[in-house]
């Protein structure tokens, strides 16, 4: 049962990252119809400007909460701002061109931004320090579910109310439905699109910037290459709940996270990213509008 | 003007911001020690402003710059086609003749890319399905030669074929089940696909031998005469380039063929096509497998150029490759997908003193072509019949 237990947490871990993560791809998807290949890149962007935002405070002695808090938002702000450039280089002059075009200067650009990193910090993994504190009342616990797992659980949680709420109640999250439904009326009705369109990529990029320095800090060690594996996942389990819905993308990366979790704990783990592929395909093949989201009929 | 330096000020500054971080400061944590490399942000900084700058220019002199265009196409490029053609196969039948056996490998491999980008073309550039999973095609026939001959001693020659239908046979495995998807799910389906095969090959020891890899496989042999090492590479070259032109021809032959407008219907528009009385599931299955089995044909081909295999060489990185070549050379063209993997391929390989920014640059140089150019280098000109003109002298 403690196996289990701890299994089941460390997925649900897994999943909240790629929920975060997710959000990102489903936002963008929904917006553009576009599979924001370099997501995973910005992700491990937002991990690496925390890297250096908090070794360098350490360096000058701030104390530790203040290191996680100021770390935690130079990712944000960065991850945001690189998100923001790269639509705006990459994408926003495709708009209109072919479908496979914005998606193969999306692969470029995530080949650029790995290389980028590898080139200005360094090839190999490097350690990430423990920002976040042991708590000594989870002690108890331990064995079941660490200090990380459990801000890592209730931050998701906070952040996506806070997204949920943005996107239900807010005039910005009003234009963003606008536009996800009908790009050319919402233009018609006033809505600046491409200011849409930008704040949707900082919005998930920040969001991705959160995923990658509570994961960074949980497992220890980044390199330049994490973001490809992470963005494939994350992309997966936006698929799985139903690319474009919000929810969709949480209850997907929940189950993909379990079902890694549990097949990695039960079955195997040298075949751990299988599974998540694996998974990936029987959702499309049976059902490949996902798990919430809607079935378009295509029209002639 | 005053604008426009205003706006390239602006645009270096957002630059020098977005690289502080990560391309200024480097830490060691260890030795708590900062490097502040602030060169580095200048010259980013400056070159974001030079590039504004001319961005600018060519907005706002764009209407003179093109009229002082000269037109090519009157000096009938076309007449000395033949003459081009010859000079080429020339200089391909000479080649190993003139330079070393490391130019000669070199040229090998960018030959394979360009046989591989032909047979991605077939998928992609003709029937308009994005696979990103090619790599695994290849992967395919490498290991099917390597594995045979390491098993049964099967040769060069016997595999060659197998390792192409076995290839065909996995593309239509992977075909059927994602018929019914649209473009950017099927994307994402062969990539899966791509790395699952990638990730067994690497767990499997007990098939594929892990990690370590397959070593010691023989390079193709003459009517079971084995060459020395020298003359083996040029013999390859020539398989390989035979292999090219085989691919060249089959591929225009097909493209011409029932089946391949039937691709390139189903490329423009699905639904019009089926309802024109193309089989779908067909025509699919055709593409993936056909695209699949050159793929496996140049994977044979590697495994006895580089007598070793390890599921390293079949990574993500390699399909993105591939693609970039079929894509930046004009999706559907013969000619620019060959000249575009000769450019990939060989130029990284001259210019040295780059090697390391190899990566940086083809990125770059995918959205670049993207967003500048996005028909490639050479864009395919839709077949069409033409009118004979009316009332213009001749009667």
């Amino acid at each position: 049962m403690e196996y289990f237990l701890e299994l089941f947490f460390s997925g649900l871990t897994r999943g909240s990252i790629y929920a975060l993560i997710a959000l990102g791809y489903t936002m963008v998807y929904g917006i553009i119809g576009l599979i924001n290949f370099a997501h995973g890149e910005i992700y491990m962007i937002g991990a690496f400007t925390a890297l250096i935002a908090a070794s360098l405070l350490t360096i000058w002695g701030v104390n530790q909460i203040a290191v996680l808090v100021l770390s935690g938002l130079a990712a944000m702000v960065w991850a945001a701002a690189y998100g923001f450039t790269v639509e705006k280089i990459a994408y926003r002059p495709l708009r209109h061109a072919p479908r496979l075009s914005p998606l193969i200067s999306a692969i470029g650009m995530s080949i650029f931004l790995q290389n980028y990193v590898l080139l200005s910090q360094t090839p190999d993994f490097v350690p990430f320090p423990a920002l976040i504190p042991d708590f000594p009342w989870l002690e108890p616990y331990r064995s079941i579910i660490g200090s990380s797992d459990l801000i890592i659980l209730v931050s998701t949680a906070v952040v996506m109310v806070l997204l949920t709420m943005l996107i239900k109640y807010t005039r910005i999250g009003k234009a963003m439905r606008a536009t996800a439904q009908d790009k050319q009326m919402a233009l018609l009705l006033g809505i600046d699109v491409n200011r849409v369109v930008s704040l949707t990529f900082v919005l998930g990029s920040a969001l991705a910037a959160i995923g990658g320095v509570l994961i960074a800090s949980h497992i220890g060690q980044i390199n330049f290459a994490i973001g490809f594996l992470a963005g494939i996942k994350a992309f997966t389990a936006a698929v799985l709940g139903g690319i474009g819905s919000v929810p969709g993308a949480v209850l997907g990366s929940l189950l993909l996270g379990w079902t890694e979790s549990f097949a990695t704990g039960y079955i195997s783990s040298d075949y751990e990213d299988v599974f998540a592929f694996a998974l990936l395909v029987l959702v499309l093949i049976f059902r490949p509008a996902g798990l919430l989201g809607r079935r378009h009929n295509q029209k002639v | 003007m005053l604008a426009e330096l205003k706006k390239a000020i602006g645009v270096a500054a957002w630059f020098m911001f977005l690289t502080l971080p990560i391309l200024a400061v480097k830490v060691n944590a260890i030795e708590q020690t900062v490097a502040w490399r602030w060169t580095n942000l200048a010259l980013v900084g400056g070159a974001a402003f030079l590039l504004t700058l001319v961005g600018a220019f060519f907005v706002r002199y764009r209407p003179q710059l093109t009229t002082h265009w000269p037109d090519l196409s009157g000096l009938g490029l076309a007449r000395f086609k033949g003459w081009l053609l010859a000079l080429i196969a020339l200089f391909a039948a000479v080649f190993p003749a003139l330079f070393s056996s490391y130019q000669i490998n070199i040229m090998t491999s960018a030959l394979m890319y360009a046989v591989l980008g032909l047979g991605l073309n077939i998928v992609v550039g003709l029937a308009g399905l994005l696979d990103l999973g090619y790599v695994a095609f290849y992967a395919v026939g490498a290991y099917s030669y390597a594995l045979l001959n390491y098993h049964f001693g099967l040769g060069f020659w016997g595999c060659l074929p197998i390792g192409g239908v076995l290839a065909a046979l996995f593309g239509i495995v992977l075909g059927f089940p994602v018929l019914r998807l649209r473009g950017d799910y099927l994307a994402i389906v062969t990539l899966g696909f791509g790395e699952i095969i990638r990730l067994v090959l690497e767990n499997w020891n007990a098939f594929s031998f892990g990690p370590s890899g397959i070593a010691n496989i023989p390079r193709p042999g003459l009517f079971g005469l084995a060459l020395p090492v020298d003359e083996a590479i040029c013999y390859t070259y020539y398989l390989v380039l035979l292999l090219g032109l085989l691919t060249i021809f089959v591929v225009n032959r097909l493209r011409d063929s029932r089946i391949g407008r039937a691709w390139i219907a189903l490329r423009e528009d699905e639904i019009a096509c089926q309802a024109m009385g193309i089989d779908k599931t067909r025509t699919k299955l055709t593409a993936f497998a056909l695209g699949a089995s050159w793929a496996g044909l140049v994977g044979v081909m590697f495994a006895a150029k580089t007598t070793f295999i390890n599921p390293a060489s079949f990574t993500f990185q390699e399909s993105a490759i591939i693609l970039a070549i079929v894509v930046l050379g004009g999706m559907g063209s013969t000619v620019g997908v060959v000249i575009a993997a000769l450019i990939f391929i060989l130029l990284p390989e001259y210019l040295r003193a780059f090697a390391d920014y190899r990566m940086l640059l083809f990125g770059a140089i995918m959205v670049g072509g993207m967003v500048f150019r996005p028909q490639g280098i050479i864009g395919n000109v839709r077949r069409s019949y033409k009118f004979p003109e009316q009332g213009t002298g001749h009667d």
